[in-house]
């Protein structure tokens, strides 16, 4: 086996793992590209289904070509989609800074919808790469009331043995794609043809590295126009992947703030 | 279209944790290996000057881990971290263990997967309480190659007498816990020798310096040609087929292949490896992650181990174990678990405390009670048969984890093997409860708790007692009151008013409302314990849910009520050990509600008692508060 086959297989284990300990159990469908990686993964480890809902947490303000792919491969992959909006930003904490303010709409509409459906876990694709508070994270991260994350009182998570509390008011964030980086994403994506959105791919000079709403998230320079050629510039290149996203760079704390009121 | 070749398959990084004592220098030596290793990414570096500049620091290593608010402020990791680098072309994950002590579970949730470790240690300070209890858990968890930086040797001048000491003493240390360390690397990781590069400060020093000692670290053995065990993971029902998935611990299968399944040992054939999106596979190793159905169609369990008639697991319902426990509270004989077992889950009993580690000096000894966060060898009763292998470093045999009844994770138990039962007293198989406490409360719309009154003779306990248990009982809540006296009329009839026979009054009380509390009551307690130790032996026998309710009157107004015409007889000296007379009353320091009686109707106390009881045992309230 080698470093891809063993991601994937310990990725199958967790996503089979919170299938059986945790319902109802829905996985976030963000469009991007780690998204479509973890919702590949669903379909390997449940052999081409996907047995619970995808829920795509919608901010209104999405790339055009972002609602477009999420139409277009509902359709294609079977899947069962849920969408939830987002309160205006006005609603929101107005001490955070700005472009964290419009991020946690997100986190406010994401509430909402676990709240709605009463969910128990809720899978989601971060990685320990992106950003140092991720870095922090367990594979199965219990949210108590309100949805807090205490990230000062995590519970120990060892030989592959998750905790599963099943209280009222408590639900499961799980985390399948901790341990992969960015590059291994691509190198996944190209190895299995995972289908992306094409702002991923350089067009005039630039293409996005990371996703996210389009008033907070920028372009890198770029010539990468296929996977391989993404692969490539990565291998040589030093800059950080989230650095086009504004709400972790406002202050040292704003993204921390953020993670512990329940954002991703 | 582009004409760069696909990347060629890697190997998996190796994790390397990174443990020892708190401000021996791992956080430094980290950061420091990145740099010389050139593995930061542009924006890291920036971080760090950025934020050693803001504090008036020259540039910090340690920020780049240190990287959570809270921890900068606090000066300290609060918990592990992963960071990827690279040796040559071999990949590498660094994780970053605390050394702070109530961060214990942190370091092993860092650990627990490290093909190897570093163990940094002030060459100068030498080994600290820390350094023990990391080097025993590195054991514990199954560690084998252990490297020894011997850091700040700056400090000792790269004296080599000094160092080669210092050394010893670890080695001896290290020997105690039948670790062999690697190497030892005599370092500074703050001025960079033996770092990445070799020191010309230390010409005697013929060893690896740290990144070749890393670079040694053999890969991991494979696991594939050991005998089978495929622990079910769960079974799934698709069109028309029942699939049975799992990831395959040890061993291989292949189609065809024979394989027994779990403790009733049913024998089936791998009809098929069901897969999507690959090629179509007729075989599979440890490692992966597999679907497979099975002819003829039996349907076995989650938990299940399938694995070849030829090399069946340990059969046995008392087992020997070690164990690593994470709790803040000591750990007693008789407390009941679930024990998880790659998917497995057991009811047990801890039937005996064998030994208890003394971390000053690594030794074992008898002892009643595991101490927090404490390493002991104990005995489990197991409520069945089960299968299980004895821990090996390096696979995933016996990793046995200790969960409470939240399902929170409270101890690691590396298994050691099938314990010879034993006669007399120890020989208990108490048997655990199918039924969880989260169902039981769902039946009866409100969870079970032990509310544990204590105040002096005459102070009202009996009396507001019995008034909260009609109020809540009018409610519907299942309600009983274990009073003292009522006690001492049956079960403790055979006890005096000694202080030995008051500790054993209180503890069957507690026992029985332990009992009563997990079939999902509310049990009312209504008994002086006039001590701090008495509540104190209680709250350990409940565990969980255990409310502490003083009932604050004056003793002068208990004597004026005297109900029983007690307080007249202990003055009259036809009493002796009166509580509040000629025997102390010991009064909470925080209980969980105190009442005041004095200046308020009995309906009315007993009012407030019965609103704070329906409170706390509400499904949807203390239900949300933390365990941990």
């Amino acid at each position: 086996m080698d470093d891809l086959d063993q991601l994937e297989a310990q990725s199958i284990f967790i996503l089979r793992e919170a299938y059986r300990k945790l319902k109802p159990l829905a996985m976030l469908w963000s469009l991007g590209k780690d998204s479509n990686v973890m919702l590949w993964l669903a379909r390997k480890a449940f052999l081409g289904n996907v047995p619970f809902p995808v829920m795509h947490v919608d901010t209104g303000k999405k790339f055009p070509e972002m609602y477009k792919f999420r139409d277009e491969y509902t359709k294609k992959w079977n899947l069962e989609l849920l969408l939830g909006d987002c309160p205006p930003v006005e609603d929101i904490d107005p001490t955070l800074p700005p472009a964290a303010r419009s991020a946690a709409r997100k986190t406010a509409g994401l509430a909402a919808m676990i709240d709605k459906y009463k969910l128990a876990g809720v899978i989601a694709g971060i990685r320990r790469d992106e950003q140092a508070t991720r870095a922090k994270e367990r594979v199965f991260s219990p949210r108590g009331a309100g949805h807090k994350w205490d990230v000062r009182n995590q519970p120990p998570e060892f030989w592959d043995q998750f905790a599963t509390p099943h209280e009222p008011g408590m639900h499961v964030r799980v985390h399948p794609l901790l341990a992969w980086r960015e590059i291994d994403i691509w190198r996944y994506i190209e190895r299995e043809g995972i289908p992306l959105v094409d702002l991923y791919f350089a067009k005039d000079g630039k293409r996005y590295r990371s996703l996210g709403d389009q008033d907070i998230t920028s372009p890198v320079e770029s010539n990468a126009s296929t996977v391989a050629e993404v692969i490539a510039e990565l291998e040589t290149s030093r800059t950080s992947e989230r650095a086009g996203r504004a709400m972790d760079h406002e202050s040292e704390d704003a993204f921390e703030r953020l993670r512990v009121a329940g954002y991703l | 279209m582009s004409t760069i070749p696909t990347p060629a398959p890697q190997d998996a990084a190796t994790p390397i944790v990174i443990v020892g004592h708190v401000d021996h220098g791992k956080s430094t030596l980290i950061g420091r290996l990145l740099y010389d290793t050139d593995s930061l990414p542009e924006g890291r570096v920036a971080q760090i000057i950025e934020s050693s500049k803001k504090r008036g620091l020259t540039v910090e290593w340690s920020f780049l881990l240190d990287s959570l608010q809270i921890e900068r402020d606090q000066g300290v990791t609060v918990d592990s971290t992963r960071i990827p680098f690279k040796l040559g072309t071999r990949q590498f994950v660094i994780v970053d263990a605390p050394g702070h002590r109530q961060f214990l579970r942190n370091m092993i949730t860092g650990a627990a997967d490290a093909e190897a470790a570093v163990l940094v240690v002030d060459a100068n300070e030498g080994a600290q309480e820390q350094t023990r209890r990391h080097a025993m858990l590195l054991r514990l968890i199954g560690i084998r190659h252990v490297i020894v930086l011997m850091n700040k040797v700056d400090i000792l001048n790269y004296d080599q007498k000094k160092i080669e000491a210092a050394e010893r003493d670890i080695t001896a240390l290290l020997h105690q816990l039948e670790i062999e360390p690697t190497v030892f690397v005599p370092a500074s990781a703050r001025e960079g020798d033996n770092m990445a590069s070799r020191s010309d400060r230390m010409p005697w020093y013929k060893g690896p310096t740290l990144t070749e000692a890393l670079a040694a670290v053999p890969a991991p053995s494979s696991r594939a040609d050991l005998p089978l065990r495929l622990p079910v993971q769960d079974v799934y029902r698709f069109d028309t087929k029942r699939i049975v998935v799992g990831r395959i611990e040890r061993g291989r299968i292949r189609v065809g292949d024979e394989v027994v399944i779990g403790v009733h040992g049913a024998r089936a054939r791998i009809a098929t490896i069901e897969s999507w999106h690959t090629a179509p596979q007729v075989a599979a190793i440890a490692g992966q992650s597999v679907a497979v159905t099975l002819e003829p169609d039996v349907i076995p369990d989650r938990g299940d181990f399938l694995y070849p008639a030829s090399a069946a697991p340990l059969r046995a319902a008392r087992i020997r174990t070690r164990l690593f426990w994470l709790r803040q509270e000591p750990l007693r004989v008789g407390e009941s678990f679930k024990l998880r077992l790659a998917t497995a889950e057991h009811q047990v009993t801890v039937a005996a405390i064998d030994s208890v580690v003394r971390l000053e000096d690594l030794t074992e000894h008898p002892a009643e009670e595991v101490p927090p966060e404490g390493f002991a060898e104990i005995t489990l009763a197991v409520s069945e048969t089960m299968l299980f292998d004895a821990f090996v470093p390096g696979t995933s045999d016996g990793r046995g984890v200790l969960v409470d009844r939240n399902q929170q994770i409270v101890g690691g138990a590396p298994l050691i093997g099938i314990a010879e039962s034993v006669a007399g007293r120890n020989a208990i198989h108490p048997t655990g409860s199918a039924v969880s406490v989260w169902d039981r409360a769902q039946a009866k719309g409100h969870r079970g708790g032990v509310f544990w009154m204590t105040g002096l003779p005459g102070a009202g306990k009996s009396t507001l007692a019995r008034g909260a248990e009609t109020r809540l009982f009018a409610r519907g809540v299942d309600v009983s009151v274990l009073d003292g006296d009522t006690l001492r009329a049956g079960l403790c009839s055979d006890l005096g008013f000694s202080e030995a026979d008051r500790r054993e009054n209180v503890r069957r009380a507690a026992a029985v409302a332990r009992i009563l509390a997990e079939s999902g009551q509310v049990v009312i307690v209504a008994l002086i314990s006039p001590t701090i130790t008495d509540r104190e032996l209680a709250r350990q026998i409940v565990g969980e849910g255990f409310h502490e309710i003083f009932i604050d009157t004056p003793q002068a107004t208990c004597e004026q009520r005297d109900p029983k015409g007690l307080y007249a007889a202990a003055r009259a000296g036809k009493i002796a050990g009166f509580t509040g007379i000629d025997a102390p009353y010991e009064a909470p320091v925080k209980p969980d509600l105190r009442l005041e009686t004095a200046n308020a109707s009995s309906d009315e106390t007993a009012a407030r008692l019965a609103a704070f009881i329906g409170e706390e045992t509400r499904l949807d309230g203390a239900a949300q508060r933390q365990t941990s």
